[in-house]
């Protein structure tokens, strides 16, 4: 075995042993990254010096037992929508092509802190919008598992280079699906925690009141040991939740008796690749045999949650996009007036996509809409929360596919902007609720990943951990690697 | 035909807060352009609002004193638009459920006292500064200084119930005085802490209509805002006098032609996108807070005008001058406290102490004179030290110098004599000098015991009591006239 193929923890029993150390397997990460990412393309800028230089500091922390945590020394992606101080942070975008922030975003410094080694940024589309990363601004990236098909989006930069093996684990977001539908993608895990359970300070916002971050790895526990560092209270994010964080690791591996899985039937029906959907029957009627109660329950928002979302994500994003004006950073374009610079400058900074949801939200928020759009979706909003709380009186967690299809062929979508947006149709509704979710591989169809999720209460990732690492096991998909030939 | 005008006044003022708004950055006047910013008011991306208790805390006192009702669960919205100055894009303000609303401002008119409605009282940033050309060293370009971008300001919208110049003044002032008593500004206007926008139209008097509405902005003195809606509403009936029809627009006052003048830029129809700013959480302002506000609520002006009447005895127009700021009260009140003479401390403030303010631009707060000085000046004339002659160039000593008065007094040997025997051996020595000057007083001319108390005075030094060199002439001469 490579290190670069080791999972979190097995690197990390191996590095406390001394069998191993961050600067042997940070080399291996990194030449994994030089063999494959011309065909993947995960990352917009991979960085190798920090990287040697962060290996070398964890392996004298190491060395001298001094603050030694899960992640000191492991190779971690970072999505390019989070800031890195001193280290070049796009968004996917033009118009942020060469700004480097003079700040660490939170979770950035908390990964930092446990001394986790940053092998570069990955690609998104452009301010995460999207579901493909065709929208990145640079290039598209490739699907691992089948290279002229997509990684999903928009955290498939960091999505790929996890199923590539080109780092250990990487930080996405998530604002419809934006870390469970890459995972669900390329046969990863994928958590979308609870809003506001780690902080957004220095994630670049794309829509405030649906953003979150989340960890992608190839274990369930990876993942837990990645929530473990960046989640808790941040006094510089007003929406961050005060409450303590649990131990994660420890809450993973107790019993899940008792348990009730319930299926809501509108992530089942139309829409949905049926051969996807059977396969998630199918887990269930193994889980039962185990003795979880599986019940049907009905999401009956669920239709109108994809509407809500396209109007309240493009109005945020319409406000929050407003400051890249060529004024004080990023891409400018000279004029003889401000009117014509900001015109220009937007005009060729923002890609497409970018400007579609811009105008969208522009347009919902403008005095005589308001009320008709934005105010509506508000409360269809609470109406969607509302259905998950009923339906939460019955099971403690949701059990449905994360994608409704395949990855598909890139080109597939890019012109039919109802057909992209319909690919977060079973993720959409987590981030309108707040709620964590997490998608993880339960089989292939045509070999190609699929990926189940499953969606709890506000702040139960403790049991949405629990039951995953639990369905993992049933399933026998850990440490998934996309199988890329090397010349 | 006669026309009334209808003024509403939009007052932004800058919040007396350590630090901005949203972000830790110290507020400071006058620092190196860009040297008072961090990533969060510079708007960087990826940069979260964090509310300043203190911003909200002196904005709940505002709206507490302007009698407005307050919202339990107020929320901050973006103000959408593009500005150079404006870093986000947006200006984090507040607009559907603002903290305060629906209060009012009592003001004094010709025809008596007046409440001017409240519409709302809410918080919000600062943006930054534009630097345009020469300003900056460069003419062919345009800077911006983000130093006072996220100063909270507490913006004060009035209701349209300003009817004449006079009333819009008087509003002003009383504003001012509020917020400086409430100490929730330093209202220097220099400083730009207070800023105006009226809104003006005219219509027939005695009809309820509202005729068409021109705002006037960036108005930054009391002088401006009345010249430029005084010219404003002139215009406006100038107009209508032709048979024209007033239009809807933005203007800026020009001071030195003294006219208002249309904003040149397109920014009239202003869709501004206001939504709930989903950065920040809801604020919630228990009763126990808002309690706590009210007690701790300073004394207004009024309030401590009626007070200064009633424990210090003081004439109604006494105690207003004497509380027209939150800085003359405090130094009134600390020299009585020295030295319990209200009367004569009032005097002495509102005449000769205020003349040498005037005369040297100075104000209450950087007065040379201590107010424990005052005191003990007064309290050398009541007990008789020094005259009230002396006091005045013992006073002009201590304005120049700040040194104590007892210090001037014994150093100049100015202490007043006020020995009897001595006097009365001058005043002798005088009337003796002068057998014409007696003669022509004995035969009735009484006048004349001004020149004999001179007399003494000068052979004084000036040094002798003036009621008592008085008493002892009159006696004197009144004893040639019994003898003689």
């Amino acid at each position: 075995m490579k290190l670069w193929q080791l999972t979190v923890q097995e690197a990390h029993r191996l590095l406390l042993k001394r069998d191993i150390s961050s600067r042997e397997l940070t080399e291996s990460v990194l030449d994994r990254i030089a063999q494959v990412e011309d065909r993947v393309k995960a990352f917009i800028t991979v960085t190798e010096s920090v990287a040697r230089q962060m290996a070398e500091e964890a392996d004298r922390r190491l060395r001298q037992g001094e603050h030694v945590t899960p992640l000191t020394g492991i190779p971690i992606a970072i999505k390019d929508v989070l800031c890195t101080k001193g280290i070049r942070t796009t968004c996917g975008s033009r118009i942020l092509e060469n700004f480097v922030p003079p700040y660490d975003a939170t979770c950035v410094k908390r990964l930092k802190e446990w001394g986790a080694v940053f092998v570069g940024k990955t690609n998104m589309d452009e301010f995460a919008m999207g579901s493909s990363t065709e929208f990145s601004a640079f290039f598209p990236t490739a699907n691992p598992w089948d290279l002229k098909r997509v990684p999903g989006g928009s955290s498939g930069g960091s999505a790929a280079a996890v199923a590539a093996g080109e780092c250990c684990a990487a930080l996405g977001t998530d604002t419809g699906g934006s870390v469970r539908q890459p995972a669900s993608f390329c046969g990863i895990v994928g958590l979308k925690p609870t809003y506001g359970r780690v902080s957004r300070f220095g994630l670049i916002a794309f829509a405030s009141s649906l953003d979150q971050v989340g960890p992608m790895t190839r274990t369930v526990a990876d993942c837990a040991v990645l929530l473990q560092a960046i989640a808790g209270h941040d006094p510089w994010d007003s929406t961050s939740i005060p409450e303590p964080v649990p131990d994660y690791l420890q809450e993973l591996n107790k019993e899940v008796n008792g348990l009730t899985i319930g299926l809501p039937k509108e992530y089942f029906g139309e829409g949905v690749d049926q051969r996807i959907a059977q396969m998630i029957y199918g887990v269930a009627k193994k889980l039962e045999t185990l003795g979880v109660r599986i019940e049907e329950v009905s999401l009956p928002t669920t239709e109108y949650a994809l509407s809500a979302y396209y109007i309240i994500a493009p109005a945020e994003a319409s406000s929050n996009l407003a400051r890249y004006d060529g004024v004080q950073y990023g891409y400018r374009v000279p004029a003889d007036d401000i009117v014509e610079m900001y015109c220009k400058t937007r005009k060729e900074g923002f890609g497409r996509e970018v400007k579609h949801r811009i105008m969208l939200g522009t347009y919902t928020l403008s005095s005589g809409y308001y009320e008709a759009y934005y105010l509506r979706a508000a409360k269809v909003r609470s109406l969607i929360r509302r259905d998950f709380e009923k339906a939460f009186q019955t099971c403690q967690l949701l059990m449905s596919p994360t994608s409704p299809i395949l990855p598909f062929p890139m080109g597939e979508r890019t012109t039919d902007p109802l057909l992209m947006k319909m690919c977060d149709i079973c993720t959409i509704p987590a981030n309108m609720a707040g709620l964590p979710a997490i998608s993880l591989p339960c089989g292939f169809i045509d070999g190609l990943p699929v990926g189940l999720q499953l969606t709890g209460p506000p702040l139960s990732e403790p049991l949405l951990l629990r039951g995953a690492n639990w369905i993992e096991k049933q399933v026998g998909l850990f440490n998934c690697l996309a199988p890329l030939s090397v010349p | 035909m006669v026309f009334q005008p209808v003024i509403g006044l939009e007052v932004h003022a800058e919040l007396k807060t350590k630090s901005k708004v949203f972000c830790p950055c110290p507020v400071v006047w006058k620092a190196p352009p860009n040297t008072v910013t961090c990533p969060i008011c510079m708007g960087f991306p990826g940069v979260l609002p964090v509310l300043n208790r203190k911003a909200l805390e002196l904005t709940l006192r505002t709206a507490i004193a302007l009698n407005c009702h307050i919202h339990h669960q107020t929320i901050f919205e973006r103000k959408n638009y593009y500005y150079p100055d404006l870093p986000k894009g947006y200006q984090i303000s507040q607009k559907r459920i603002p903290i305060g609303f629906q209060g009012w401002l009592e003001i004094a008119t010709a025809s008596g006292r007046k409440k001017i409605r409240i519409h709302d009282v809410h918080l919000e940033e600062d943006t930054g500064k534009s630097v345009h050309g020469e300003e900056a060293g460069d003419p062919s370009a345009s800077f911006i200084d983000y130093n006072r971008s996220g100063v909270p300001l507490c913006e004060i919208i009035s209701e349209p119930d300003i009817h004449s110049v006079e009333e819009l003044e008087q509003f002003m002032i009383k504003l001012r005085q509020l917020l400086l008593f409430l100490d929730v500004s330093e209202c220097r206007m220099e400083r730009g802490h207070l800023r105006f926008e009226a809104s003006v139209s005219v219509r027939p008097q005695g009809t309820n209509t509202l005729g068409t509405r021109v705002e006037i902005k960036n108005l930054n003195s009391f002088r401006a805002v009345s010249g430029a809606v005084q010219a404003e509403i002139e215009r406006q009936i100038a107009l209508l006098k032709e048979g024209r029809s007033v239009q809807q627009q933005t203007m800026l006052w020009n001071e030195a032609s003294k006219r208002t003048e249309p904003m040149r830029t397109k920014e009239t129809a202003h869709d501004y996108r206001y939504f709930p700013e989903p950065d920040l959480v809801p604020v919630l302002i228990s009763d126990e807070w808002l309690a706590q506000i009210r007690q701790t609520l300073p004394e207004t002006a009024d309030e401590k005008t009626l007070r200064f009447v009633r424990v210090y005895g003081l004439s109604e127009k006494e105690a207003e001058l004497l509380t027209a700021t939150p800085a003359v009260a405090h130094f009134f009140e600390s020299a009585v406290r020295h030295f319990h003479d209200p009367k004569g401390i009032g005097n002495w403030m509102l005449g000769d102490l205020q003349g040498l303010l005037n005369e040297s631009q100075k104000d209450w707060e950087t007065c040379p004179v201590s107010p424990e000085s005052l005191a003990q000046l007064v309290q050398l004339i009541d007990d008789q030290t020094i005259s009230v002659r002396m006091a005045k160039e013992v006073l002009r000593e201590m304005f120049a110098t700040g040194r104590a008065p007892k210090t001037i007094v014994s150093e100049k040997g100015l202490v007043q004599i006020a020995d009897q025997d001595y006097v009365r051996k001058v005043v002798i020595q005088v009337i003796n000098n002068h057998p014409h000057a007696v003669a022509d007083y004995l035969s009735g001319k009484d006048k004349l015991i001004g020149f004999f108390v001179g007399q003494v005075m000068k052979a004084t030094g000036g040094k002798a009591n003036p009621q008592l060199a008085n008493r002892l002439v009159r006696e004197a001469l009144e004893s040639r006239r019994t003898s003689s």
